[in-house]
């Protein structure tokens, strides 16, 4: 059985973003970038089922620039076996990255596709749930728990107030939770290896998908700034300032 | 204009998070709305009985399937005819669908948005609250969902609207639901919550974490928790505020050794009064909270219990 995960390369989640002074958008330029931690728990997962004898092969693809690389390789350490850059320097919204998906999906013709559940640069939480709206398969988005039998997954997966556990036929789509997992770090000798597994290179147009976005963004700027209060020195001081400065209580 | 808002409601109870998404939809036209799920006539009830409601359409099935997204999100791509937006909370139920319902449509959606400028316009954020982007979309309907804690929920009694069944169309198939399994609680609703209570990695250990129950029993509070202390396995994951957990923007949210990772903080800054007790000075929480306290939590949660104890 074969599995894609598609993954993103973001700005490193240890890192502070800056918005650029003329507000156009997130400084990127010289900081620190990684793989997008959900994608890295999807990854993790494809490998998972892989080490069980479940996946025979994972492929990771990224969208992106020519930069994104880096990212499919570090997908190839933990343990996919090949990878796919679709090169485009296009903002890359969740409907344009479906729509590549797609098309690498009716092409690759994988069992699973296996996404983090959002990117942590633009929070969207929708290329998954488009990708299978997109295709007209099943999907379970949110997963914290994945079993594959019989050729049905079953899935159980956050939602509000609980979990909700459905089954879906083969082949369908996953979105991946934090506790799905805790994903490996890639071993050294594994980085080497990754360095000589294939990645092809593509673009949006050998696809024949229009990448152009249908959200300009206006405006990029801090949210405003809540000021430091002040430190009391006794439980009996906070309830009083409570009580009869902030009347919250 | 005429806006559809997919409402959440549980156990035929419209959330609270869910009349604020219409409140923005009252910003943007008329509204109608869709109610699915188990319980939908007791909830479309509900729901006609929100102010400003004009037609209430639910969807009464006892198979299951309107727990999944696939026929969900096939029902908005139909109904989309009517309506100018589509939109529905930021809860983890809209989130499964409207974005699968948009592709459908070929739209690229608009998800929590905390301002609405015009019909195009609208205001999000991004980096886990790190930045407000402001979009305009080119589409010709948008799909949104709506940050709850940015609009105030519309009154829940006092309409009248009509109710209209709609039916199911069948999804791809090949899903199946199996089951649900919901926590259940006392306490209020931590999304709507007037107080919440959060404990983090300071709590040390699941035992621990139970002293913050008589706190909130004492202020009719939620229990919240950081994802420090939901990775460690203190509390359950429905309890995380933050960016990927719930978002909250409380009366007063008290923090209780919670460092205020920005993850955590993306989640509970619009809270409108901040109390935070952390041993650690330097701790980031401070610089939001409105009143700190240094010191060690066990010792100060007896003490603020008894203040709480004696006559206001």
């Amino acid at each position: 059985m074969k599995v894609l995960v598609p993954v993103k390369r973001v700005i490193d989640y240890n890192i502070k973003p800056r918005v650029k002074a003329d507000g156009s958008g997130v400084e990127t330029a010289g900081v620190k970038m990684s793989m997008n931690p959900f994608d890295e728990i999807a990854v993790e997962e494809a490998v998972r089922l892989k080490e069980k004898g479940v996946v025979s092969e994972i492929i990771a693809v990224s969208i992106g620039e020519a930069k994104a690389q880096d990212t499919l390789r570090t997908a190839m350490a933990m343990g996919a076996d090949r990878s796919i850059l679709v090169e485009t320097d296009v903002v890359t919204e969740p409907l344009a990255v479906a729509k590549v998906l797609k098309a690498l999906v009716e092409k690759e013709k994988p069992d699973l596709v296996i996404l983090g559940k959002q990117a942590i640069d633009d929070d969207m939480n929708a290329t998954g749930q488009m990708l299978a709206g997109l295709l007209d398969r099943p999907q379970a988005t949110f997963a914290s728990k994945v079993d594959v039998a019989d050729g049905a997954v079953t899935v159980t997966r956050e939602i509000d107030g609980g979990a909700q556990t459905i089954k879906l036929a083969l082949p369908a789509i996953i979105t991946a939770d934090l506790r799905l997992n805790e994903p490996r770090y890639a071993s050294l000798p594994n980085i080497m290896k990754a360095r000589k597994k294939p990645m092809e290179k593509i673009t949006p147009a050998d696809l024949g998908v229009d990448m152009t976005p249908r959200l300009s963004v206006i405006s990029v700027a801090e949210p405003p700034e809540r000021k430091a209060g002040i430190k009391l020195d006794s439980a009996a001081e906070l309830v009083s300032r409570l009580r009869n400065e902030a009347k919250v209580i | 204009m005429t806006v559809l808002v997919f409402l959440d409601h549980e156990g035929g109870v419209i959330r609270q998070a869910s009349r604020s998404a219409i409140a923005a939809a009252n910003r943007l036209g008329d509204v109608d709305v869709l109610v699915t799920g188990p319980d939908a006539a007791a909830a479309a009830k509900s729901a006609a009985a929100i102010p400003g409601v004009k037609k209430v359409l639910q969807v009464t099935d006892t198979t299951g399937s309107s727990e999944l997204a696939e026929p969900v999100a096939a029902l908005l791509a139909q109904l989309a005819d009517g309506y100018t937006h589509i939109l529905a909370t930021s809860s983890a139920t809209a989130k499964n669908v409207l974005p699968r319902a948009a592709a459908l449509l070929d739209v690229q959606p608009i998800p929590d948005i905390v301002a609405i400028n015009d019909a195009d316009t609208f205001v999000r954020p991004i980096y886990a609250g790190s930045a407000l982007a402001t979009v305009k979309s080119a589409d010709a309907k948008k799909v949104i969902t709506v940050r709850a804690s940015s609009f105030e929920p519309v009154a829940a009694e006092g309409g009248n609207a009509v109710i209209e069944d709609v039916a199911l169309p069948a999804g791809p198939g090949g899903s199946t639901f199996v089951s649900t399994e919901l926590s259940k609680s006392e306490r209020p609703e931590l999304e709507s919550a007037r107080v919440v209570v959060s404990g983090g990695n300071g709590m040390q250990n699941e035992e621990n974490f139970k002293l913050l129950e008589p706190l909130a029993d004492r202020l009719g509070a939620a229990i919240g928790a950081s994802r420090a202390a939901v990775d460690k396995g203190f509390v359950s994951n429905e309890y995380q505020v933050g960016q990927t957990g719930k978002i909250v923007a409380p009366e007063l949210y008290i923090a209780m050794g919670i460092s205020g990772a920005i993850q955590h903080l993306a989640g509970m800054k619009d809270s409108k009064v901040i109390v935070a007790v952390n041993k650690d000075p330097e701790a980031p929480i401070f610089q939001v909270a409105d009143y700190g306290i240094v010191g060690d939590l066990f010792t100060i949660l007896p003490q603020l219990e008894a203040e709480l104890d004696k006559a206001g």
